[in-house]
């Protein structure tokens, strides 16, 4: 996709990598240690497909950040990289939205905790941060993948506590003030807080298949009625797959909501590489 | 009007650049392309413009008394709100305007209607409305559908009279209707309805909770059960007691009161039924003709309405319900209308008389009395050809007419014997029973009903009869019991005697 590769200005990288390591690393105790999990290979079904789609599409192996990314980290990276504060942003990379809830361009202020997850985050800004990590962010089948796993098991639906927790916050108003990324309990593979605290983005999170009329949303036929969602869906019990798939789709490159963050991934070094 | 755009052309071009990405992207992104404002003919935009007065329920906004046609600006917001469902119990609902249902919209056929959906940035979810009252598309689903934090607007003619209901149609819509996004737009024909002295919005929609009904704490939706129609509530007007007691709906003796009833669901059809009352005219499914006068019960269907109207005559309180009574009964489905005024007792009298009724004995010849002999007969064959129970002593009846009074007797007279002074009179040491063998037999039998004096004291009460209750054996074990316990004694009584009071 071209404008993946004209997305923002290419930063002074090898100076302020480290500079915003530092920071990062300095400014938040929470992701000291082992900062990233393993998220075994496997396979991702799509809640929806058109009838040429694949039912499943096999995910390799990659590291997963264990935490959504903080305010306290998010301050780092905007530091380091002036271009990204609130007051510099080019409208192109970001909307009115992109930060609104922090006090001042370096000050997060009472409404964005150090250790909460960041929100109000354009697409754009939060592929900037991954980026100035040498990471990226997850792929959407790589998150949902990731995503899908319980508490103790890998199939996170048919475990009653975590479906409890996962509609229990889906059904709930966005708080004022989120709370600390702490709150979030591990799932199997050791993420937290990918259900249950933000939305987060994804790489590719365009290529949902919702439109805005959910009951049209069958590629071949744009006209069905009432409930045509369903139609083309693999398992039309899963809401919490079709609520993701939804917010995704409300959204645009530029634009943040007060429920949506994100973090970061990367690719395991590929087996030629070890020794 | 737009202003010009006074950016220099560097940042022009910029723009003009983040369109161009835009729209290559829209097509993979599934969002709604922003098509720009219509541009509307001279005789439109000519038009009047108003803002839409928008009502919470149970309130509607006033009649529209414009004879033409206007330019109607509606602004609705989304918010997700968590409120009481139930006694000691909250919910958390997504709704238009803050409550459940939605915001009454009102406006007129031919109105052009400029339509603002606000997501408030609070919203978990992206969220649109289905109107069933446009013509176009997903009903203006597709054009509304808003990020958290955003807002839509789309503009449609209001082509056809009725009363409509609008409600979310974002995946999945289940869940969003289930947690109370819906409400009512009715467009009034050009010439408006017939005027009414009340009107009122009532809206029902099942509710499916993570815990039982009134479970207390706070619920949120459940996906098993929504999947399988297993609600928890089913509610008018979101919460159980919208409309009871000091919410009620009010009228006076003489008034017409009009329902605009909607039904939400996402799952149950409604048999609309208001108790005590007769609908003098429902337009069916909420079309604009009148379809029917003198109606019980309507049905409504999920996304569906009515328009009821009835003159209340008498005063009192009227219940509405879901004819369908377990939900009413069970789930929540019940709303009131209050109304005061002057009695009419010749329309309705009030309770008249409160008066004993004994039943009735089988008839003489009938199919109950023929089979009733044939088994007096097996007994009497039974008793003779048994010697256990002809040779029966006193005390083997006295223990048969035990079980028969805790059967029968104990509630009134008490284990006892003892009865319950001015009401049951006792049996422990009865004069009056003692007194008279026939009398005590023929009381049994056939019920007693009148003042009586019972060791000094009157009673004025009644006991039914048990001659269609017991058989003769038993009245006779009976007898024997009481007439031989707490202190009385005498001969144990016989079948025969029995029967010959029962001959009388």
């Amino acid at each position: 996709m071209p404008r993946r590769r004209l997305c923002f200005p290419r930063p002074l990288r090898p100076l302020l990598a480290v500079l915003g390591l530092a920071l990062g690393m300095g400014g938040h105790a929470l992701r000291g240690g082992e900062a990233s999990v393993i998220i075994p290979a496997g396979d991702y079904r799509p809640i929806t497909r058109a009838t040429s789609d694949p039912e499943a599409i096999a995910v390799a192996a990659f590291l997963l950040d264990i935490l959504p990314i903080t305010n306290a980290e998010f301050l780092a990276f905007v530091t380091a990289h002036p271009q990204w504060r609130r007051s510099r942003v080019s409208p192109l990379f970001a909307d009115e939205t992109y930060l609104r809830h922090w006090t001042g361009d370096l000050d997060p202020g009472p409404a964005a905790p150090a250790d909460a997850p960041v929100i109000n985050i354009s697409w754009f800004a939060a592929r900037a941060y991954a980026r100035a990590q040498t990471k990226r962010l997850p792929t959407l089948a790589e998150w949902e993948l990731a995503a899908a796993a319980g508490y103790t098991t890998p199939v996170g639906r048919d475990e009653p506590a975590f479906k409890q927790d996962l509609y229990t916050w889906l059904s709930a108003p966005t708080p004022e003030v989120l709370p600390s990324v702490a709150t979030a309990r591990a799932t199997l593979h050791g993420a937290r807080g990918l259900h249950g605290l933000v939305w987060e983005w994804v790489d590719d999170f365009d290529t949902a298949m919702v439109t805005g009329e959910s009951r049209a949303d069958v590629a071949t036929d744009q006209n069905l009625f009432c409930g045509g969602a369903a139609a083309s869906a693999t398992d039309p019990g899963d809401y919490a797959a079709f609520m993701r798939q939804a917010l995704r789709s409300s959204l645009k490159a530029r634009q943040g909501t007060s429920s949506l963050g994100f973090r970061c991934a990367t690719d395991l070094p590929p087996p030629s590489d070890q020794p | 009007m737009k202003p010009a755009i006074p950016y220099p052309a560097r940042l022009a071009g910029l723009l003009l650049a983040s369109l161009a990405l835009a729209s290559s992207a829209s097509a993979a992104e599934g969002y709604t392309p922003v098509v720009g404002r219509v541009q509307l003919p001279p005789d439109v935009v000519a038009l009047p413009i108003e803002e839409a007065v928008l009502t919470a329920p149970p309130f509607v906004p006033p009649a529209i008394t414009r004879r033409t046609p206007a330019r109607v600006v509606v602004n609705l917001e989304v918010k997700e709100i968590t409120a009481r469902i139930a006694d000691g119990t909250d919910y958390t609902f997504w709704t238009y305007g803050g409550t459940v249902p939605g915001s009454f919209i009102r406006i007129r056929e031919g109105d052009v209607v400029e339509f603002h959906l606000n997501n408030h940035p609070s919203s978990k979810l992206p969220h649109n409305i289905d109107l069933h009252a446009v013509t176009g598309p997903g009903g203006g689903a597709a054009s509304t559908f808003t990020a958290p934090g955003h807002s839509s607007q789309f503009t449609f003619k209001a082509l056809n009279p009725g009363l409509y209901v609008y409600h979310c149609a974002t995946a999945p819509v289940p869940m969003h209707i289930g947690n109370g996004m819906y409400g009512l737009i009715l467009v009034e024909p050009k010439d408006g309805l017939p005027p009414a002295d009340k009107e009122f919005y009532v809206m029902q929609g099942d509710f499916y909770a993570n815990g039982p009904y009134a479970g207390g704490g706070l619920q949120t939706f459940d996906t098993p059960k929504s999947i399988d129609e297993r609600p928890t509530y089913v509610l008018f007007n979101g919460a159980v007691g919208s409309l009871v007691g000091d919410k009620a709906l009010t009228a006076e003796v003489g008034q017409n009161v009009r329902l605009f009833f909607g039904v939400g669901g996402p799952n149950l059809t409604s048999s609309f039924h208001v108790i005590g009352e007769i609908f003098d005219k429902v337009w069916l499914e909420g079309g604009n003709r009148l379809a029917q006068e003198n109606v019980q019960t309507t049905m409504v269907p999920s996304g569906g309405s009515t328009i009821v109207d009835f003159k209340v005559d008498v005063p009192g309180t009227y219940v509405l319900v879901d004819h369908s009574l377990s939900r009413a009964f069970n789930k929540g489905a019940i709303g009131m209308l209050k109304v005061t005024g002057p009695e009419d007792r010749v329309i309705y009298s009030g309770k008249e008389v409160d008066a004993v009724y004994f039943g009735s004995s089988a008839e003489d010849g009938s199919a109950a009395a023929k089979r009733q002999a044939e088994l007096e007969q097996e007994i009497a064959a039974e008793i003779k050809a048994n010697p256990t129970i002809a040779g029966l002593t006193k005390e083997m009846q006295m223990a048969k007419g035990k079980q028969v009074y805790m059967q029968n007797c104990f509630a009134c007279h008490l284990p006892s014997g003892e009865g319950m002074a001015g009401v049951f009179p006792p049996l422990a040491k009865s004069d009056y029973m003692m007194a008279d063998r026939e009398r005590s037999i023929r009381i049994v039998l056939k019920g007693m009903n009148g003042p009586v004096t019972v060791n000094g004291v009157e009673y004025n009460g009644v006991m039914p009869p048990q001659g269609d209750v017991l058989t003769e054996e038993q009245i006779a074990d009976v007898l024997t019991y009481v007439t031989n316990n707490w202190g009385n004694s005498a001969d144990a009584f016989t079948v025969d005697e029995v029967r010959k009071v029962k001959g009388e």
